[in-house]
């Protein structure tokens, strides 16, 4: 049985490397890769326990090994009584002091970046987005810009951005894997999180805390630009008149449509600072419809007509009439051509 | 008094017998039967949970019975199995181990049993109306917000067996302090003795904090109150700060009394000393003290500030010394001894790797800034499997192996044993291993569904198979239950050449257990015996006539009342008929309360000649 079991260790060793080295996951989504800040600190902070903690484990496992291969009961020697050892003094103290010194290792770094990642005192002269959650959506308010955005934040690469964020429900909390660790989002107490990516990207946004039913459809991006690329897209949001009538009939009625079954009433389309519902103003830039749907027409129909089958518990259900599958068609055709950029995500590459 | 005779076996007598029994050895087994169903219980939840992840964006339940399929596991799992289960165990060994007739309170240890069920039962009757959403962490806001009554029967259902789970520690702390046999110093008891005693001490400083962060939540939900409610000038946050104050000690009045279980049992198993006693003995303290210090570090991302967050990191980095002392002092005691390996002592080897690779990701998730990102992902799904399953369900398994032959009077199959354990064992490292890596790939926990193409389909795959294989050896150690009470043989008194006290007790126990109490000559007083005397303990007192507690139906009925009263504090929001059932739960408690403590009942005595006459 020990050859047995060896040969299942080493398999299972090899394996576990290989799962490792082949699938860290998905690009922009891992936190095994990171491509931010506050990503690569806490990759530093993973890999040092692991490889430390590893150790002590070989150090257990070969002394389980020895006695189990050693000290078993052996043929003839049933009855044989051992030694009634009480401890050793020596030993005792060698197990506490030198896991003593190998924890202030690692407690050391541990305060230091602790320390750093909270460090704001650049956040005045930085970029600032005040971040609100909602079930089961984000709303990004960008500081003194009046841009508003639901669901994508685009940011420049390189730069620090800080994230100011309260809750307006339930407590959620922001998490970008590749970019950042997790930070709460209360009802109450402010958090601020910087984000600095290093490049430019689609990055999956996720919420972490249970929120309630659609916890797991909350997903955000983070678009991460160039420096010119992202002025272009303030700029060119700052322009956008929401008052500019549509290029195609279909997308006229729509409009109206929009209007007269008062989604208007919760859903902002250029900058406005209310939010009971996501800003529209660049709906077809995104790229995830609700969070986690694929951008078709045909989803954004499915949505509007039932909007609690692709997000259960989401706020919208419920809000007006009930809407035919025509009407939804030619909303979604206004929605579709809300793009007041040239700046999309295909630009940070995807 | 029905028990003394023992004659009666109809079986409307045995359920009498049990609904009033309060000798420790019964009520012990009625805590397995009640932490067992519910084990199964929540097992199933595990299993619908882990279907429902077999795939991308599955559908095989709807996201808010997800939500409450979640919240049970936990909620299930922690209160209404694992802790049952080791009060059960406790109350089966360690009077035995001490030398004691009973525990201190009798009738207070069968009220804390029925509180315990009765509060299980609350929690599972929410099943017919909506369960509690929340998660068995059940923050706040997301808690007070949470519509239909799930969270009032969490509130209501944790409320009554905590209350129960209180009295049970007091007790066990009054029976350490009190009543160990003459020559049983503190340094002289067995580990699991030790740690029951400790754990106890957990339970009286950590639970009064849940009772009150229960009774908040309680008037914020039910009574317009606003301790929550940030709107109203409320703080979300200190649900937290209640709710871990209560939650962390909470892992250590489970993970304690398995580290018990597992120093008798390496110790009998080698037939070596347990090496390293006081040192073990004081790492025990050191945690249990350590406990209290480190709550905040299942809050490092609540924005609590650098500070706050280096501290509780370095606190709980620091309990991994002890913890580390105890792995060590395990390995010494195995090396130079004469192995046994049975199925207890498998479970209990099995403990080793598996309690060791949770304290290591313990180590990593104390690491703040690493667990910005572990924090609410399935690292820390893992990171507590490994240490709740690898090391409570392990150690309650050991247990139940090592202690079948004095609850039960049987010994469990060996070939069966194996089985459940090798099942078990693959797959819960199948289960439990691979998240560790879907969590770091940026799939959070409590997530319904995780979508295609983000490269997690392979590791829930594999996750859910796991599961099953978890699922199968569970069956096989009940079916080997099954088997050994029907089929097995009358176990002998001592068949595993035992060390202490309890395996020096007549089989079947008698139900005042020693006949003359034990003098009590060294740690390990049993194995002394055998080594430097005849094997058998020299009585410390003459025979004489034995003082018994009567049983009684109050502890019964007292639940009962409270268990009424949870409904009509459950539903009075909605209409004011409930209130009968409020005032009328409450008044039965209230009156079993008052008979109580009108009517003298001061039990009865064995006679020495009866006494004398059984031994014949």
């Amino acid at each position: 049985m020990k050859g047995w079991m060896g040969k299942l260790k080493v398999f299972s060793l090899l394996s576990l490397v290989a799962l490792f080295l082949s699938a860290c996951g998905r690009e922009n989504l891992t936190a095994l890769d990171p491509k931010g800040y506050g990503a690569e600190k806490a990759l530093d902070l993973i890999i040092l326990p692991t490889v430390i903690m590893t150790v002590v484990l070989l150090i257990v496992m070969v002394i389980f090994t020895i006695v189990l291969i050693k000290f078993r009961k052996k043929k003839g020697r049933e009855d044989y009584i051992p030694k009634q050892v009480e401890g050793n003094h020596t030993l005792e103290t060698v197990w506490t002091v030198i896991p003593i010194l190998l924890l202030i290792v690692i407690a050391v770094p541990t305060v230091i970046y602790t320390f750093d990642l909270a460090d704001e005192t650049d956040a005045s002269d930085s970029l600032n987005v005040n971040v609100t959650g909602n079930q089961y959506w984000w709303h990004f308010d960008y500081e003194g810009l009046e841009i508003q955005t639901s669901q994508d934040v685009y940011i420049p690469v390189g730069k620090k951005v800080y994230f100011n964020m309260l809750s307006s429900d339930v407590i959620h909390s922001l998490w970008v894997p590749t970019l950042s660790g997790k930070l709460d989002v209360n009802p109450e107490n402010e958090n601020t999180l910087f984000i600095e990516a290093y490049e430019e990207g689609v990055y999956w946004g996720k919420c972490a805390e249970l929120c309630g039913p659609s916890h797991s459809l909350m997903d955000f991006k983070v678009v991460v630009v160039s420096q010119e690329e992202f002025d272009q897209w303030v700029a060119d949001m700052q322009n956008f008149d929401p008052e500019v009538a549509p290029e195609s009939k279909m997308a006229v009625d729509g409009r109206a449509l929009f209007e007269e079954n008062n989604c208007i009433g919760c859903h902002a389309i250029g900058s406005s600072p209310a939010a009971i519902g996501p800003n529209l103003t660049n709906f077809a830039d995104r790229s995830r419809l609700a969070g986690t749907e694929e951008m078709t027409k045909e989803n954004i129909i499915k949505w509007i007509v039932n909007p609690e089958e692709m997000k259960p518990g989401n706020k919208m259900t419920g809000k007006y009439p009930e809407v035919s599958d025509e009407d939804a068609a030619l909303i979604a055709e206004y929605l579709l051509q809300l793009s007041p950029s040239e700046i999309t995500t295909e630009d940070a590459g995807e | 008094m029905s028990t003394a005779t023992a004659q009666k076996t109809s079986f409307a007598a045995v359920i009498w017998d049990y609904l009033t029994t309060v000798d420790h050895k019964k009520i012990g087994k009625l805590y397995l039967y009640g932490g067992g169903f519910f084990f199964l219980l929540g097992g199933l939840e595990a299993m619908i949970i882990r279907i429902q992840l077999i795939k991308p964006e599955n559908n095989f339940i709807s996201a808010g019975l997800y939500n409450e399929m979640i919240t049970m596991h936990g909620t299930t799992m922690i209160f209404f199995a694992a802790m049952p289960l080791l009060i059960g165990l406790m109350n089966a060994v360690m009077p035995l181990q001490i030398g004691a007739r009973d525990v201190a309170f009798p009738f207070l240890n069968a009220l804390g049993f029925w509180l315990f069920l009765f509060g299980g039962i609350m929690l599972n009757v929410s099943w017919l109306t909506g369960a509690p959403d929340a998660g068995w962490t059940s923050y706040t806001p997301l808690s007070t917000l949470s519509p239909g009554h799930g969270v009032d029967y969490y509130v209501l259902g944790l409320q009554i067996s905590g209350a129960g789970t209180l009295m049970g520690g007091i007790n066990f702390l009054v029976t350490i302090v009190n009543m160990r046999a003459p020559g049983m110093t503190y340094m002289r008891m067995p580990l699991f003795t030790w740690t029951t005693f400790v754990v106890s001490v957990l339970i009286l400083f950590a639970f009064p904090a849940l009772t009150v962060g229960l009774f908040l939540l309680m008037f914020d939900r039910m009574f317009d109150s606003a301790f929550f409610d940030v709107a109203l000038g409320g703080n979300s946050i200190i649900w937290q700060h209640l709710f871990w104050i209560f939650g962390h000690p909470e892992v250590y009045i489970l993970i304690l009394p398995a580290f018990g279980i597992f120093s008798e049992i390496f110790a009998t198993f080698s037939r070596k000393r347990l090496f390293g006693y006081t040192a073990m003995v004081f790492a025990t303290i050191l945690i249990a003290f350590l406990g209290f210090m480190v709550w905040a570090h299942h809050m490092f991302t609540v924005g609590m500030g650098p500070v706050a967050n280096s501290i509780f990191a370095i606190a709980t980095m620091a309990i991994a010394v002890p913890t580390g002392i105890k792995i060590f002092n395990w390995l010494l005691t195995l090396w130079g001894g004469n192995i046994t390996i049975n199925s207890a002592m498998l479970w209990s080897l099995g403990f080793i790797p598996s309690f060791t690779i949770g304290g290591m990701t313990g180590v990593m998730v104390a690491t703040s800034v690493a667990d910005y990102q572990y924090h609410d992902s399935y690292f820390v799904v893992a990171h507590f499997h490994y240490v709740i399953v690898g090391g409570v369900v392990f150690g309650i398994l050991a247990a139940l192996h090592y202690w079948w032959p004095i609850m039960f009077r049987r010994i469990l199959n060996e070939k069966l044993g194996k089985l459940a354990f090798w099942t078990f064992f693959i797959g819960f490292h199948l289960t439990f291993f691979i998240q560790h890596f879907l969590g770091l790939m940026g799939m959070p926990r409590r997530y319904w569904v995780f979508l295609e193409d983000q490269g997690l389909e392979l590791g829930n795959l594999i996750s859910t198979i796991g599961a099953f294989f978890m699922a199968f050896g569970v069956i096989v150690f009940l079916y080997n239950a099954i088997y050994v009470w029907f089929k097995g043989e009358p176990a002998p008194q001592d068949p595993w050449d035992g060390r202490t006290l309890e395996w020096a007790v007549a089989s079947p126990v008698p139900h005042y257990n020693f006949k003359q109490l034990p003098l009590v000559r060294g740690l390990d007083a049993l194995w002394i015996e055998k080594m430097e005397g005849n094997g058998k303990l020299t009585p410390a007192e003459p025979v004489g006539d034995i003082h018994m507690p009567n049983g009684s139906i109050l502890p019964f009925l007292m639940s009962v009342g409270f268990f009424i009263a949870g409904f009509g504090f459950i539903y009075q929001t909605q209409t004011n008929f409930a209130y009968i059932f409020l005032f009328g739960g409450m008044a039965l408690a209230l009156l079993c309360m008052l008979i109580r403590s009108l009517k003298d009942d001061h039990g009865y005595h064995i006679h020495k000649e009866e006494l004398e006459k059984e031994a014949e």
